[in-house]
């Protein structure tokens, strides 16, 4: 198939990762890859960024693929079945919200800052280097954090699937992929399938 | 393999286990498969020369390719 420019979109996913290291602010540009997903699936009802926009799928493509970093083996079949799929999702919206619930205590006042990337939602990991003062309010601040803690978990997690099974496994679990998936199945009700 | 120019093989979608992720689309080298209203992948049966690259891309692994039938 013809190479399209949106086939390397990757570049942009490899660089958010590496901006996060820098400055945690540009963390919140992460937010493109929640709304873009679900504006595509509420407004067509397809699936249109999975399928060729999302640019770590295709970095993972990348690696396991080009590079030879996976295994290429079948996924377990508990990984695919819906149970886990709904479930890990729900586990992520949770964690989601609990990560806002945090943000928002900071806004409040009632707690401070924790200049902390959170990794697998238990590794509190030191990150003061990446912050340097804003003119905002630290909720600003407390909000990039949180939500660069969900981008790196989910990437170290489509890292490791990666390896040991095919090179986009994540794409099977991957919360905004069962959430869109979700949406267009509800949209797409009663049509001919 | 007498029969292999007779025996047509495509790729068949487990249809309640996609989850539309669209990576067979990309691996497709005739453009035979497409994500049917971001629900599953559906296989173009006239176009599919059951060259087995869908299935090995699918991360799922619910893509299979089968002699036809008819």
């Amino acid at each position: 198939m013809k190479k399209k420019v949106y086939d390397d979109l990757w570049v942009l996913s490899l660089t958010y990762l590496v901006l996060g290291f820098f400055n945690i602010l540009f963390a919140w540009l992460g937010l493109l890859c929640f709304f873009i997903p679900l504006i595509i699936a509420v407004g067509k009802g397809t699936k249109g960024y999975c399928n060729r926009y999302c640019g770590r799928g295709q970095l993972f493509g990348l690696l396991g693929g080009r590079f030879g970093l996976s295994r290429k083996r079948d996924i377990p079949r508990w990984m695919k079945s819906k149970p886990f799929r709904y479930g890990f999702l729900a586990f992520f919206l949770v964690m989601f919200v609990q990560m806002l619930w945090n943000t928002y205590l900071v806004f409040a006042g009632a707690t401070e800052l924790r200049q902390v990337v959170t990794l697998l939602w238990t590794f509190r990991l030191p990150w003061h280097w990446a912050y340097h003062g804003t003119l905002l309010h630290p909720g600003v601040a407390q909000f990039a954090f949180g939500f660069y803690s969900v981008m790196l978990t989910s990437t170290i997690l489509g890292l490791i699937t990666m390896a040991l099974f095919k090179p986009r496994s994540w794409c099977v679990y991957c919360p905004m992929g069962t959430m869109t998936q979700m949406i267009c199945k509800a949209k797409n009700r009663g049509e001919n399938a | 393999m007498a029969n292999a120019k007779s025996a047509k093989r495509r790729a068949v979608v487990s249809e309640g286990e996609c989850v539309a992720c669209g990576c067979c689309v990309k691996a497709c080298p005739v453009q035979a498969i497409s994500v049917y209203r971001g629900i599953r992948a559906v296989v173009d049966g006239l176009r599919c020369v059951g060259c087995g690259r869908c299935a090995a891309a699918c991360p799922a692994s619910v893509i299979e390719i089968r002699e036809a039938t008819a």
